[in-house]
């Protein structure tokens, strides 16, 4: 997957790495699209089964006036904190999500020795910790400086999943933890990516609470000339929060159980707006799919009215969608899980297609890749032929 | 907007106008972020409005620092949730006594425009996205009477500030299509200590009280479109509280 070219580059980096200073901050991303508008746009008919290339500034005139576009509005934490293990060994900590509630425990992954520019299955397994331990977070901006007073967390539970899933109580809550994790934490990071991404390139723009340890990319390049372009032609927005969680912690039984449950909060308003979209036959449209597993989350544990609540639920091929009848995704290949969950959407054959199509046409993978929409029936100028589904009033 | 159940952010709260505005807005039902470099004043400002019985929490923080935003804005909506009402109260003057242009170095203007004007700008983009999401919220920019008038000695506050008006023009331009309301607001000549930086031997008797300014200011944010509307410059002292 990685051109010889970049092996290099890669080298490069980890000898820049020893002095941070000297990153070029210009550098290019290896596997992203650095401009919002630069965003390629994959369009799959599920109804006619057809294949579109576009641009992700096109999905205005790709969806039709009334349908509803749902987002999920969470900021990225930076769930990653460097620490060390009672024996002073290093560890890095990635947060799995936000404490259910204040002062209560959060669940992380711990990960061995090393950083993000080795891919997290290639790493060094950590030490193994147990229930009582403590981690002492160090600063990374001033790693040898370890001032009293610095973050630390005691592990509250370690899970039978994995010895690396743990739950870890913090030394401190509310205003003094946030201040705390936004010093010594940073944003979890991709081998496939050049250089650290900053907390700015992390969030989308609409972002409010801080509940994604990793960004909801679907939405990321969706920039505010779309958003109102899209409100202009009478598509709705609304929004809920989701804890997207770790996309891979390189432990084979964390893994293959990913992702693990997810809390999220729909608000009234958009519980109302995603049935009323139902009710009057217009189509509800999932930025993402952390917003697929809230609201088919929620229509499965029958929480219609919104609130707030965790999933663990995965879907598949075989799955039945309640709520949603499309999405904007990533492009994503058959091996993940994500490639599964589109299976909810569309067959697998016309998924295929679209997986070589993306292959084919230069399409970029990953958190700051290129996307895909399916939906039943696209609007547009090409396709005018295409019958709007399920037509509301 | 009704100011009660919201979440507000304002800067420049450890003193003057940005604590009167962050107790008012707490007093009112908000639960308020209050924000400067110094930690220590501004955790006793928040722990005050606390024992009044309001919700506050402090976040020290340079507005003037690029790498600061994300991270206050960050931390803001984890403990208040996203944020409805934005004051852009902090600024600097620079060195005092204030200096005439062709003694005021390069690095003060500098400096001036990095508190006074991108990081407002700054600000407003982490937060205003969600806002115009949420199809609520309000933006205000404290500005002065010298973004208007040639007041010599003012240059650098001048500039940067006449320019904070023009950017609340344009936001408000932009966001009025999506409900967000921005305000820019000319508190007047107050009783604080940037006033007394400024002008050292000012009658203190003739200057306002900067509690009275921000019941003013909490009102505007209160009102509707009819007296407050969006891109409006509006003059506090000028601006009557209707019960």
């Amino acid at each position: 997957m990685i051109p010889a070219a970049s092996q290099a580059s890669a080298a490069t980096a980890r000898l820049v790495g020893a002095a941070p200073e000297a990153t070029p901050e210009a550098a290019p991303l290896r596997a992203g699209r650095e401009e919002r508008d630069q965003v390629r746009l994959l369009a799959i008919d599920t109804r006619h089964g057809r294949l579109l290339d576009r641009a992700a500034t096109d999905l205005p005139a790709l969806l039709f006036p009334g349908d509803l576009l749902v987002l999920n509005d969470a900021a990225t934490l930076p769930a990653s904190l460097a620490g060390r293990a009672p024996s002073g060994a290093a560890v890095e900590i990635r947060l799995a999500g936000p404490a259910a509630d204040e002062g209560g425990t959060w669940p992380a992954v711990v990960l061995g020795p090393g950083d993000w520019r080795t891919r997290t299955e290639d790493r060094a397994p950590p030490e193994q910790l147990a229930a009582g331990d403590v981690i002492r977070f160090v600063d990374p901006s001033a790693p040898d400086r370890r001032p009293a007073g610095e973050l630390a967390a005691e592990v509250a539970a370690v899970s039978p999943l994995s010895p690396r899933l743990v739950d870890l109580r913090f030394d401190r809550a509310g205003a003094a933890l946030f201040a705390a994790l936004y010093r010594v934490g940073r944003p979890v990071q991709y081998a496939h990516q050049d250089r650290d991404l900053a907390l700015w390139t992390v969030q989308t723009a609409y972002a409010g609470p801080p509940w994604a340890v990793e960004m909801p990319s679907a939405g990321r390049p969706l920039s505010w000339q779309i958003l109102a372009a899209l409100r202009r032609r009478g598509v709705e927005l609304a929004w809920l929060t989701h804890a997207a969680g770790l996309s891979a912690t390189g432990d084979a039984a964390i893994d293959a159980a990913l992702p693990l449950p997810e809390r999220y909060h729909i608000p009234r308003a958009t519980a109302g707006a995603v049935h009323r979209a139902a009710a009057e036959g217009r189509r509800v449209i999932a930025v993402g799919t952390t917003v697929v597993r809230a609201l088919e989350g929620a229509a499965r544990d029958g929480h219609w009215a919104g609130g707030t609540g965790t999933t663990d639920l995965v879907l598949g091929p075989h799955s039945q969608l309640r709520a949603v009848d499309g999405l904007i995704s990533g492009i994503h290949a058959p091996a993940e899980s994500h490639f599964r969950l589109l299976g909810a959407f569309a067959p697998a054959p016309l998924l295929d297609a679209a997986w070589r199509r993306a292959q084919a046409g230069g399409y970029l993978q990953h958190e700051l890749g290129d996307l895909c929409l399916l939906a039943p029936g696209m609007a547009g100028p090409t396709l005018s032929e295409t019958r709007r589904p399920a037509a509301g009033p | 907007m009704n100011i009660r159940d919201t979440a507000s952010l304002v800067t420049g709260a450890s003193r003057g106008l940005g604590l009167a505005l962050a107790r008012r807005l707490a007093a009112a039902g908000s639960r308020v972020v209050l924000v400067a470099r110094d930690a220590a004043p501004l955790e006793r400002a928040a722990a005050d409005i606390r024992a009044a019985g309001g919700t506050a929490h402090a976040i020290a923080a340079d507005i003037g620092d690029k790498q600061a935003i994300y991270p206050l804005a960050g931390q803001a909506a984890a403990l208040v949730g996203p944020i409805d009402i934005l004051i852009n109260n902090a600024s600097t003057l620079g060195p005092s006594p204030l200096r005439l242009l062709l003694d005021t170095d390069c690095e003060d203007l500098e400096r001036a425009l990095a508190v006074n004007l991108v990081g407002p700008f700054r600000l407003g983009k982490v937060v205003a996205g969600s806002m115009a999401l949420r199809r609520r919220g309000v933006v205000v920019n404290i500005s002065s009477d010298a973004a208007i008038e040639p007041y010599p000695t003012w240059g650098a506050y001048a500039a940067s500030k006449a320019a904070l008006d023009q950017l609340g023009r344009v936001w408000a331009a932009e966001l009025a299509e999506h409900g967000v309301r921005v305000l820019t607001v000319d508190p007047g000549e107050m009783d604080t200590q940037m006033h007394a930086d400024a002008i050292p031997d000012a009658d203190r008797a003739t200057l306002a009280d900067p509690d009275d300014i921000a019941a003013r200011i909490a009102a505007m944010i209160g009102a509707g479109e009819a007296r407050a509307p969006t891109g409006a410059r509006l003059i506090a002292p000028r601006f009557e509280v209707q019960p």
